[in-house]
């Protein structure tokens, strides 16, 4: 996996170096169509939001709109701070870093426009061999920091943070959480919301939540989880396996991730033993809520 | 219920009529999710897709292809060599027709719905044989002659979604068209449908070198009505 920092602003000025360079006039190049350069940003951004906003509309549809809520209670519980350095990870289209900041600013209404930049300059962009892992690490740009492993959805999150006025506030990285570039004890708060269990080593992914988090720090994780009742869980699978990976195929074309999806639920691990992972990687003060009768559960530990 | 061949996802009766229901509604909503309309013929298709079964082990080479099971993509079809064929025959008209519009024989999406190995097969070789159906038949691919072909295969076949397509199909047209159609086609094509031999019977991939129009006499195909 490669490990990119994509400043947004260095990254599209050096797109645009090479796109009139390459052609011969004002148009670019959108797959085989040619087309002029100021619409090719826009006919990107349809693409990728017609394939994000049939996953939004998955959501929806798969929890009846209760994913909000569950959403909503999470930024709740974090509770965010306008002095914190917060990171999420996995959270490419940017549901939760969104309400994060709109709290952010309902409690705090002045600082939105008060906060500080970080102490370390932006990673230079030209190319080195370094002798360690740990001189390739980076530090922060912003105090809100988006990661995902996949760049799609990173793009459909850029736009949608412009649509909604965020943009200059985050700062999207391109990254596997297993191996985060960021150098030791950067963060306050990790979250990281329905994207763990897509994470091929669990553990892994929390050992790097510890390393990056300050002394003090929480890491808060929201996730599907086990239905403790027993008549309630039959119901649940039998809906999820009957009526979700059709409704995927029917709205998203995707049969198959849908059926993943309903797999990796049930082969994630259950609220106490997630919590025993957390903390076998040092979290202490690790315990976990139950949102809709265990359909997930948001687990949270402290670094101390 | 295991999976009986590559592309099978096992569906039980209510994720079918999920999937029916469902892709029945987003092929009118939003006719550019052609998945849409396959998974509908695959949810649809069962009953006749057994009619069709027994249409073709009746049938020496219908049965024929059951057995051998023949698939049409470009590996297996040697387009190459269908280019080099003289003007006229089965094979070229294909190949001009391929290139006039642009396609290839690697377009149709795999079959998933199914859940018996040989109904899977037949309606794969359904949706490969839709272009030579085209040809045989000297339909172009406008909505004239798509709609002319969802007939033929509708009587031939008795797929629901090719009757569905035959019927609703021709509210789209224009007006000169649908004179024509009313007029001209589909007289033609319904007595064309009821008379030939039964398309899944014809093992298209023998017959690459005979001229067109023998190969329509042997089919008991009529003469297209003229174009416009």
């Amino acid at each position: 996996m490669f490990i990119r920092t994509l400043s947004s602003i260095n990254r599209f000025s050096l797109l645009s170096i090479l796109r009139t360079h390459s052609t011969t006039s004002n148009t670019t190049h959108f797959g085989f169509d040619e087309v002029p350069e100021n619409e090719k940003q826009t006919r990107v951004n349809e693409v990728f939001s017609s394939v994000a906003d049939s996953y939004d509309l998955m959501n929806d549809i798969m929890s009846f709109g209760i994913h909000r809520i569950w959403k909503d209670h999470f930024i709740r519980i974090v509770r965010p701070d306008p002095q914190w350095n917060y990171i999420d990870v996995a959270g490419g289209t940017g549901d939760i870093a969104f309400r994060y900041l709109k709290e952010l600013d309902r409690y705090y209404p002045s600082a939105a426009s008060s906060i500080p930049l970080s102490e370390s300059p932006i990673t230079p962009t030209h190319t080195y061999i370094a002798d360690s892992l740990e001189q390739t690490r980076i530090r922060p740009t912003s105090k809100c920091v988006v990661a995902d492993i996949n760049p799609n959805m990173l793009a459909v999150g850029k736009q949608r943070s412009i649509d909604n006025n965020l943009h200059n506030r985050i700062q999207w990285i391109e990254t596997n959480a297993e191996e985060l570039p960021f150098e030791d004890e950067q963060f306050d708060v990790y979250t990281i919301a329905f994207g763990i269990r897509n994470c091929t080593h669990i553990d892994r992914v929390v050992s790097e939540a510890y390393r990056v988090l300050k002394k003090g720090g929480r890491f808060l994780c929201l996730e599907f989880s086990q239905v403790n009742n027993t008549l309630l869980r039959y119901f649940y699978d039998q809906y999820s396996k009957t009526f979700i990976p059709p409704m995927g195929q029917i709205i998203a074309n995707d049969w198959k991730s849908y059926q993943y999806l309903i797999e990796s639920i049930r082969v994630f691990p259950k609220q106490k033993e997630f919590a025993e992972l957390i903390r076998s990687c040092n979290f202490r003060y690790v315990n976990y809520e139950n949102l809709s009768f265990g359909v997930s559960a948001i687990h949270s530990g402290y670094k101390l | 219920m295991d999976r009986l061949y590559g592309t099978h996802k096992p569906t039980g009766l209510v994720q079918k009529s999920i999937l029916a229901v469902g892709s029945g509604i987003m092929s009118i909503a939003d006719p550019s999710r052609d998945d849409m309309i396959s998974i509908f013929g695959e949810t649809t298709g069962g009953l006749a897709l057994k009619y069709m079964q027994e249409k073709m082990v009746i049938d020496p080479e219908g049965d024929r292809i059951l057995k051998e099971r023949p698939i049409i993509n470009s590996k297996t079809v040697d387009l190459e060599y269908l280019k080099t064929l003289p003007i006229g025959t089965l094979g070229k008209t294909y190949s001009n027709f391929l290139g006039k519009y642009n396609l290839t024989p690697d377009a149709r999406r795999p079959v998933s719905f199914i859940d018996d190995s040989e109904l899977a097969y037949i309606m794969r070789r359904y949706r490969e044989i839709h272009d030579l159906t085209h040809v045989t038949l000297g339909m172009p691919i406008n909505m004239l002659g798509e709609v002319t072909v969802k007939w033929f295969e509708g009587i031939q076949y008795g797929l629901p979604m090719c009757v569905l397509g035959a019927f609703f199909g021709p509210l789209r047209l224009g007006p000169k068209h649908t004179a024509k159609y009313l007029h001209l086609t589909l007289p033609w094509i319904v007595r064309t449908a009821r008379q030939s031999r039964s398309f899944m019977n014809v093992y298209f991939e023998k017959h690459w070198h005979k001229s067109l129009n023998e190969f329509r006499r042997e089919l008991n195909i009529l003469e297209p009505p003229p174009k416009i």
